[in-house]
């Protein structure tokens, strides 16, 4: 199973991006091989709608789990569509999140914003 | 002559600009561009003539035809549309209609809808032909009808036309001001006023716009940071409008300047005149 992560930089000890759709890196962490790699983030570019091109991003590297601060509305909609969970993050690096995933401390996020915190 | 009214924020008194230049104009057009929240109909209580829905295509995809290449997908540059499990899903919000998905199926899977996003309402108030756009509640963009607006009152031969735009200097106002031969930037006597101020003077700028600046909430009894920059800039100031308790009577009661003080309906006159002068590049007097 395989886990994506917003990420600051491209490493495993990297801190948590604060967002998920303009996050630079994301890091695809495949539970069973234990193998980590990183993917740029082609959306961070988007005039609009960067969260739902990061969503597709993810969804297209069979991610079923992703680990974020926050989600919009319409990144949440197309990664619910794909069957993907969404599970809020705690403060720290990559490596801690994965940590406390795989302890079954994570909870899953119930607090999805509404779409567009971005102009046009 | 089509005179565009902005400002870069709201509450600087665009619209009380825009109505009274039109009141003052007596025939005239006033398009109320600041569809999101249009006011200017609160003054003029036209007499309604008709409405007119506005209709924007958003893409329908036919899940047995698409062939799941993701070109619509990859290729739409505002993100309305994903490919989820064998299925493209479109995101009507993002959408800028511009039908490129359609045009780039090779399966004819892609066809458009219309959808129903506000509507255009005509009237008549003493002479001005009213004209008001009004976006539905929930629709995140203005533009197509502010499209509409403008192109329906190029048919009028109905003297100048004032645009009422909407605040700030985003695509809306962008779309306002498009076609305008003149721009009014109306500002508040205040820092943050100048700060606002700046930003459309930025827009105006970038779209070479002819333009000067009408000080609203004038107290000559202070330090005002905006003479000081359309000095600097060598920015023509239109005129000044006083900081006036009977001006917030009037306005709060519903009702328009010019048509109720004779002292403002002088004011409004000469204002016109000397934007009209300013147009015609004549030389006018700095009042």
């Amino acid at each position: 199973m395989k886990i994506a992560i917003p990420a600051e930089d491209k490493n495993i000890e990297s801190n948590v991006s604060q967002t998920f759709g303009r996050t630079n890196y994301f890091i695809i962490y495949d539970m069973e091989a234990k193998q980590m790699e990183t993917l740029d983030n082609s959306a961070i570019a988007s005039q609009g709608g960067a969260g739902i091109k990061a969503a597709q991003l993810v969804l297209d590297n069979g991610v079923q789990v992703l680990i974020a601060p926050q989600c919009g509305q319409n990144a949440a909609d197309v990664l619910a569509e794909g069957d993907i969970k969404i599970y809020a993050s705690i403060e720290g690096t990559v490596k801690a999140n994965i940590d406390a995933y795989t302890a079954g401390k994570l909870v899953i996020m119930n607090d999805i914003h509404a779409g567009y915190h971005g102009g046009k | 002559m089509k005179i565009a009214v902005l400002s870069g924020k709201g509450g600087t008194g665009k619209t009380l600009v825009s109505v009274n230049l039109a009141a003052a104009a007596g025939q005239a057009v006033y398009a109320d561009c600041d569809v999101e929240e249009p006011n200017g109909e609160l003054f003029f209580k036209s007499k309604k003539l008709k409405s007119e829905a506005v209709k924007i295509k958003i893409p329908q995809v036919d899940v047995n035809k698409c062939n799941g290449c993701r070109a619509c997908v990859d290729f739409c540059k505002f993100n309305a549309l994903a490919y989820i499990k064998n299925r493209v899903f479109v995101f009507e919000e993002l959408c800028h209609s511009c039908g490129a998905c359609m045009l780039l199926c090779t399966q004819q899977a892609i066809t458009e809808r219309e959808k129903n996003i506000g509507q255009i309402e005509y009237g008549q108030s003493n002479g001005v032909a009213v004209c008001t756009g009004i976006m539905n509640v929930g629709e995140a963009s203005g533009v197509p009808i502010i499209k509409q607006l403008l192109a329906k009152i190029n048919q009028y031969d109905n003297g100048d036309k004032f645009i009422d735009c909407p605040p700030g200097s985003a695509c809306t106002a962008m779309e306002s001001i498009k076609d305008a031969d003149y721009c009014v930037l109306v500002a508040e006597s205040t820092v943050f006023g100048l700060h606002n101020l700046k930003m459309i003077y930025k827009l105006v700028s970038f779209f070479s716009k002819k333009f000067g600046v009408i000080l609203n909430k004038y107290d000559k009894t202070i330090d005002n940071p905006i003479e000081k920059f359309c000095q600097q800039k060598d920015i023509k100031i239109l005129g000044r409008i006083p900081y006036d308790e009977k001006i917030a009577q009037i306005n709060t009661a519903g009702l328009i300047l010019v048509r109720t003080a004779t002292e403002y309906e002088i004011m409004f006159k000469q204002l016109l005149q000397t934007i009209t002068k300013e147009i015609k590049n004549e030389t006018a007097i700095d009042s």
